[in-house]
């Protein structure tokens, strides 16, 4: 498509969200740092798929172990043993790896000379056969959103870290803007677009610079840079799609439904890391943050990696963490231990003093202030939403929209009365799940 | 290593309910202290009887509910709904009237209801309006402004008490000597004898543009307002609704007759309509919850209050025109939904 395309590449403050305290000083200048190698990778399939290996074989680094039912793969992070390969009851493949300390490469991880000559839908297999995944917290296979696309009129790519704590995407675009603009140009020629926009908030000036300065040396003036509001949840998919292109992503349908293609500044960079480098998903960027971290900074991390070996590569924990936190803190999710590993989804982890979060607060009834109401990013009523899911009023949930809650905290985040409003909405969805009407 | 687990955000606000509700307690000083300056210590002893009654009622309703007494006698809300009915009341009122109005607002039109966030209408109102229907005479028991050309009675502390105590005034004074109608009874009475509002502004209760001591009043209700729209406790669109509904429906009836209808000036300054608009209407329980909602609930609330003053029997009508827009406000948010994001 050769038609014009224009974006919005200062859209004004949205009207809703939240303005949160960012928290990123401790780690957006923080350079990325390598992670250690874990003695013992374990690594999960996100969906249901079969094993390529079995206990006792020996694999290398970026060798494929398991292939998704959607034709992703996954690989070794480490080389080594493989130590236990189990099928969970949802057919998801889990694996562990004894490392050998080797980290020896696989013979399939070989640059590809002219990705940008490949016809797209080879560009896009490859993209599986690499198991290139969402790397903003949603793991579906890039390849799979590029199929499922087909008639794309820009690409974005998002580099709106809104939520607190979390620098990995900044610090990736400050330090690594070339392999994003690499991989913007990749993904640009799979989907078989000439439009693309890189998105970062206000309180990113570096990373701003640091990829006006790629873009300039790329040459590539099919790539547009867009600033948007630092306010929360700015980065997210559908809102970010809105800012820039006033177009609004159908519910319950995906932004190809509206010509869109959005992919994190993370996924784009390993989209070129594969092609370019000749390494699959490995690895990525994760934030080691929060007042109980001894030395909070960025590391590249091998997928697999323990939580406890990471937070010791930052220094290990300082104090008595209240919440070991995966995430940020509007939509992270508290850990039970400190022994899960790193998935492709893990962007920060975050060991909070009780000092970081807030208090637990009695609730207190909704006095209908309507503050929800206006930080909403889905423009829904939440408090209406809260009424009707305590009430198991299933009719009434839908009639108000509950299937648009992105999930993004705001509504408790502003709540006077302390109500665990998104936890709700939460679980009222998955109850509409497990009883499809 | 373990971890307490919870479901997030793990950040939460700074502002939560009893911190609203004394921010509203505080921006109510201003107006309280111009109030008394000019109609006598009368308020402090209403708002001492209030806020007893009310902490009494809200206590004891608790109690009869089984809800926790702590968490919610301390909240603040209960002596908001006092403060605000004690702040329309006429400062010479016998206690067990207000304690009636209070007990009622609290016991019956909050808790009644559910207590806390479930009330349909607002309880100050409510107390008021029942007040106002009950004991007509009491309510009229208002003190000319304290104006130094005006000839006044200045009560003092002790004579107040007396009376609130008792009903009655020492025998040197009588109720009519020391006290005066308000600048809305004046014009309903006067306007019933068919005079021109020319020839009524002459009455010395009359200044500017409104009541003399009731346009400095407004000015400190305002004030204490705009600090509630500074501090994010209130937003914008009621007060804006509510003041350009009391501005536009006087305006066109000043328009059509200025001899027989008061200016919107007179109108804005007058009786509740600023304590209205920015204390009362804006009361999030028992309003709209969507913008435009609000918007049109604030003017309903002022075209309704301009109605009531210039057509029925009541000199003002800012609490009747807060209860009638309690009922409608479920149906306006129905239909002032948002568009949410991705449908329609």
């Amino acid at each position: 498509m050769a038609d014009a395309w224009t974006f919005n590449a200062r859209p004004p403050r949205p009207p809703w969200g939240v303005h949160v305290p960012s928290h990123k000083a401790a780690t957006r200048a923080m350079s990325i740092r390598q992670a250690p190698l874990p003695p013992v990778a374990h690594l999960s399939t996100p969906t249901a798929a079969v094993a390529l290996v079995s206990a006792g074989d020996c694999v290398k680094s970026g060798q494929p172990v398991a292939r998704g039912s959607d034709g992703c793969a996954l690989h070794a992070t480490i080389s080594g043993t493989i130590a236990a390969v189990s099928t969970s009851a949802g057919g998801q493949v889990d694996v562990a790896i004894d490392s050998d300390g080797r980290d020896e490469w696989h013979d399939s991880c070989v640059p590809c000379k002219a990705p940008l000559a490949l016809p797209p839908r080879e560009l896009r297999r490859r993209l599986l056969d690499g198991g290139i995944v969402g790397l903003g917290g949603a793991l579906f296979p890039s390849g799979l959103k590029l199929d499922s696309a087909p008639r794309v009129r820009a690409l974005i790519i998002n580099g709106a870290e809104c939520e607190p704590w979390i620098t990995c995407d900044e610090i990736l675009l400050r330090e690594r803007a070339t392999q994003v603009v690499e991989g913007a140009r990749i993904l640009m020629h799979a989907a078989g677009t000439v439009h693309a926009v890189i998105a970062v908030e206000t309180d990113m000036p570096e990373a701003r610079i640091a990829l006006h300065d790629a873009l300039a040396t790329s040459g590539d003036d099919r790539i547009g840079l867009a600033v948007v509001s630092a306010k929360y949840p700015a980065g997210g998919e559908r809102q970010l799609i809105e800012m820039l292109t006033g177009a609004e992503v159908p519910l319950g349908g995906l932004p190809g439904d509206v010509g869109y293609l959005c992919q994190n500044a993370g996924t784009a960079a390993a989209a070129a890391d594969l092609l370019l480098l000749g390494r699959p998903l490995v690895s990525r960027i994760v934030t080691v943050t929060g007042g109980g971290v001894a030395e909070p900074g960025n590391f590249e991390v091998r997928l697999g990696t323990p939580l406890a070996m990471l937070v010791a590569a930052a220094g290990g924990y300082k104090g008595v963490p209240a919440r070991l936190i995966v995430g940020g803190p509007m939509m992270g999710v508290a850990q039970p231990d400190d022994a899960a590993a790193v998935t492709a989804a893990t962007n920060c982890v975050v060991a909070a003093l009780a000092d970081d979060i807030a208090p637990a607060a009695p609730e207190m009834p909704c006095i209908r202030c309507g503050d929800c109401v206006q930080a909403c990013p889905a423009r829904l009523l939440p408090h209406e939403l809260l009424a009707a899911s305590r009430q198991g009023h299933a009719d009434a949930l839908r009639d108000l929209h509950l299937d648009a809650c992105i999930e993004c905290g705001c509504c408790d985040y502003v709540c006077p009365s302390m109500i665990p409003l998104t936890a709700a909405f939460a679980a009222a969805k998955a109850a509409r799940r497990s009883r499809p009407s | 290593m373990k971890f307490t687990r919870s479901s997030g955000p793990y950040w939460r606000p700074v502002q939560d309910v009893p911190a609203m509700m004394r921010h509203v307690l505080y921006a109510l000083a201003p107006a309280a202290a111009a109030h008394s300056f000019f109609f006598g210590p009368g308020l402090w002893i209403n708002l001492c009887v209030a806020g007893i009654t009310a902490l009494a009622t809200e206590a004891i309703a608790l109690r009869l509910r089984g809800a926790p007494l702590q968490l919610h006698l301390s909240d603040g809300s209960a002596l908001v709904s006092a403060a605000l009915l004690a702040l329309c009341l006429p400062p010479l009122l016998p206690w067990w009237v207000t304690a009636t109005g209070t007990a009622f607002a609290i016991g019956v039109v909050k808790h009644l209801y559910g207590g806390l966030g479930l009330n349909l209408f607002n309880p100050a109102m409510a107390g008021y309006a029942l007040l106002l229907l009950v004991f007509p005479a009491h309510m009229t028991n208002w003190l000319p402004p304290h104006v130094d050309d005006l000839d006044y009675q200045a009560l003092s502390l002790w004579q107040t008490l007396q009376f609130t105590a008792t009903g009655n005034l020492p025998a040197t004074l009588g109720l009519d000597a020391v006290t005066g109608a308000t600048p809305l009874d004046v014009l309903r009475t006067e306007l019933g004898r068919m005079r021109t509002l020319t020839e009524i502004a002459a009455d010395p209760v009359f200044g500017d543009f409104g009541g003399r001591g009731w346009e400095w009043v407004g000015n400190f209700v305002t004030l204490g307002g705009l600090w509630l729209l500074y501090r994010g406790i209130i937003r914008w669109q009621i007060p804006a609704g509510m003041l350009a509904g009391v501005l536009a429906g006087s305006l066109l009836l000043y328009l059509a007759d200025p001899q027989t209808h008061a200016s919107p000036l007179f109108h804005l300054y007058a009786g509740g309509t600023l304590l209205g608009a920015f204390f009362i209407a804006t009361d999030p329980v028992s309003a709209c919850v969507t913008d435009r909602g609000r918007l049109i609930y604030g003017a309903g609330c002022g075209l309704v209050t301009v109605a009531i003053r210039s057509w029925a029997a009541f000199p003002d009508g800012v609490a009747f025109a807060v209860l009638l827009m309690n009922v409608l406000a479920p149906l306006i948010d129905r239909y002032c939904r948002p568009r949410v994001y991705g449908t329609g």
